[in-house]
């Protein structure tokens, strides 16, 4: 075999061929065109500025969003790239709730709590639901298909039990308790402060803290499916035995799968506690494993990007149907009347938007976007 | 059916027995491959050639016999391990991964020789990124080496069949195998695309030194360019030796003209 680097020495860049890589690292950066640097950068701004503009409700259902997009990411590490059906998120997600609660909750005569910073409880709240994750992970790795479906159903049933019962920890059922103390790094994150004399509230705080952590973990994610491991993942989920004769350890793949698939989960049910502001125990319900299911299958299978405009979709449409059935006659708001209720709508919305994407779309809305995008790129030509 | 010795083979099968129920896909069968040899396996459908290598790889496991590979015996594990080994294969029906790309196909082949864990690979820093330029570069080697520049990039669901076939000989290259087994790897191919593909197979053993056990129905490719021969029907060894004295076999010649026995 000629042993050559000329492959790596296409040369061109920087003399207005910005689609010509001079090295492999380019080549493989996430974000890889000047174009997709400045976007995401435009974007980032734009979104960092927004709270700043909008009610508090609406801020703080764009938290939602974020914590959405954080468990919709995990949910698509193991289901969308590793092809293991889980209906066990909402689990997960619980588990992550109550971690942080009882470490960064108050004590009080019903519930145990340690009221510990969140420096320690965020961290933990993931690891603690990974550690779980880790260790039903071998017996998810040995069925498939619609097993693995009713295995991790059967996650959500445990854990629902296990929640009601578990008073000192939960509440208990009809209870509930406080969530986990935003205190971070020493700083009572709720309390109201003045910046650039723009006074800033709790629900700001949150958003800009959700958002960053997002940020994080949604790079974190995209690098591990850019690395050896997204394509183990990919592996698994297309061709199981070729991936086995390849090397590829298929206990060791959908183990890791799993194990950070619950990290993400840990995080988003923390956040989402924190940002809700009061959990009980029925809230980790088979219902919030499908909307997690709803966020992967609209946003796209196997994007990073997809599941934070899942979220987005999966998050913001209950609230759109809310508004713009004020204008519809036929819907019963909140008076009662019209043969509709608002909650009827948006589930119908919601299963049929699921049903016309996996038929027309398997690929979401990222798959939209994308198509959008590359038709813009070759306009005027329609080919 | 006396078998020339093979001095130090790199793959050592003895008495392999493998039973689907009631059928005996593999009957004791032995053989033994010398480093850096071409060796071929033939014999009707059905023979068993595909279920041999499925032992060998660890995807099927066999009943009786042993396997080894460099002193190392395989049997009972699992086919991630075997490939770790140093074993690489292709498959009759072509295995690839339809929804990646080409480049990343042959990465798929680098797994193991990739040396960072799942932490590495959230960071994307130094270790991550290192490993995964330098073993780029390898796959852009075999990428040079099989000609397929133009299709680095290409989904490998859209690439026509001759395509795939090479794709997959480029992935099981890219794991750097000391042994190479390939599964008809001409099957459903034109004249010109077989050449390329035994041209390709001359090249990996001329360059690369890859030891290769090589199942094809075209008995023309395989008297062209086999050291060696086994011949199966119904699971059992039937002959063994140059391409050469196979031909004339007489026991061969009765499995091939399809005669009752
Ligand atoms: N997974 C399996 N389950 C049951 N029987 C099998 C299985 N795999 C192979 N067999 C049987 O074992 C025998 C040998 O099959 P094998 O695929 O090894 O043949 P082959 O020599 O590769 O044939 P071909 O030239 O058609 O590829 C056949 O009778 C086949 O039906
Ligand atoms: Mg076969």
């Amino acid at each position: 075999m000629s042993v050559t680097t000329e492959g790596a020495r296409r040369r061109g860049a920087g003399r207005g061929r910005p689609l010509l890589y001079t090295s492999y690292a380019a080549d493989q950066a996430i974000w890889n065109t000047p174009a997709k640097r400045v976007w995401t950068l435009a974007l980032l701004v734009a979104v960092l500025a927004l709270p700043f503009y909008l009610d508090r409700d609406l801020t703080s259902l764009l938290t939602t969003v974020f914590v959405y997009a954080i468990g919709g990411i995990g949910l698509n590490l193991v289901t969308g790239y590793a092809g293991q059906v889980s209906l066990g998120h909402a689990f997960f997600l619980g588990l992550g709730a109550y971690t942080a609660a009882v470490f960064g909750g108050e004590a009080t005569d019903d519930v145990v709590g340690l009221g510990l910073d969140m420096a320690i409880w965020l961290p933990l709240a993931g690891l603690v639901p990974a550690l779980v994750g880790f260790a039903v992970a071998p017996l998810a790795a040995r069925v498939r298909g619609l097993y693995l479906a009713i295995l991790t159903l059967g996650l959500v049933f445990i854990g629902l039990h296990i929640f009601n019962e578990a008073d000192s920890i939960t509440g208990g059922a009809g209870v509930g308790r406080a969530p986990a103390e935003p205190v971070l790094f020493g700083v009572d994150l709720t309390t109201r402060f003045e910046l650039f004399g723009t006074r800033v509230n709790r629900d700001m705080v949150y958003y800009i803290l959700c958002l960053v952590v997002l940020v994080v973990l949604a790079v974190a994610a995209r690098n591990l499916t850019r690395s050896k491991w997204g394509r183990a993942f990919a592996a698994v989920r297309d061709r199981d035995v070729a991936a086995e004769v390849m090397g590829v350890s298929l206990l060791r793949t959908k183990t890791l799968a799993f194990t950070i698939s619950s990290f993400y989960a840990g995080i988003a049910g923390a956040l989402l506690s924190v940002v809700v502001g009061r959990i009980s125990p029925n809230t980790w319900d088979l219902f919030l494993s499908i909307d997690f299911l709803a966020v992967v299958l609209i946003g796209g299978v196997a994007t990073i990007t997809g599941s934070i405009m899942g979220a987005a979709f999966v998050v913001l449409l209950p609230r759109l149907v809310d508004e713009l059935s004020a204008y519809l006659p036929f819907i019963s708001g909140h008076t009662g009347e019209g043969f509709l209720s608002v909650f009827q709508l948006q589930t119908m919305i919601f299963g049929a938007l699921i049903v016309l994407f996996l038929v027309l779309e398997p690929r979401g809305l990222y798959g939209l976007w994308v198509r959008v995008r590359n038709y813009w790129k070759a306009w005027p030509f329609s080919y | 059916m006396s078998t020339p010795a093979v001095t130090e083979p790199i793959l050592d099968v003895s008495d392999l027995t493998l039973r689907f129920g009631g059928t005996t896909a593999v009957d004791a069968v032995e053989f033994a491959v010398g480093r850096a040899e071409l060796f071929a396996i033939v014999g009707p459908n059905g023979a068993g050639k595909t279920s041999i290598f499925n032992c060998v790889s660890g995807v099927y496991r066999p009943q009786r016999g042993s396997i080894r590979f460099d002193g190392e015996e395989l049997r009972g594990r699992r086919p991630d391990t075997v490939a770790q080994l140093g074993i690489a294969r292709t498959f009759q029906n072509i295995e690839l991964f339809e929804n990646l790309t080409v480049l990343d196909n042959l990465m798929l082949g680098r797994h193991h020789h990739l040396d960072y864990g799942a932490l590495a690979g959230l960071l994307y820093l130094g270790k991550a990124k290192r490993a995964e330029t330098e073993n780029r570069r390898v796959v852009e080697e075999i990428i040079d080496f099989l000609e397929i520049e133009s299709i680095r990039r290409s989904l490998v669901g859209m690439l026509p069949y001759g395509l795939k076939k090479r794709v997959e000989l480029g992935r099981a290259l890219a794991m750097e195998p000391r042994l190479l087994l390939l599964d008809e790897p001409v099957a459903g191919m034109n004249l010109e695309e077989t050449e390329d593909m035994a041209r390709f197979i001359l090249d990996i053993r001329a360059e690369l030194g890859v030891t290769m056990v090589m199942v094809e129905h075209d008995m023309g490719l395989v008297m062209d360019i086999a050291d060696r021969v086994l011949v199966l029907d119904f699971g059992q060894r039937i002959a063994l030796g140059e391409p050469g004295r196979i031909q004339s076999d007489p026991a061969v010649i009765e499995a091939y003209l399809g005669e009752a026995p």
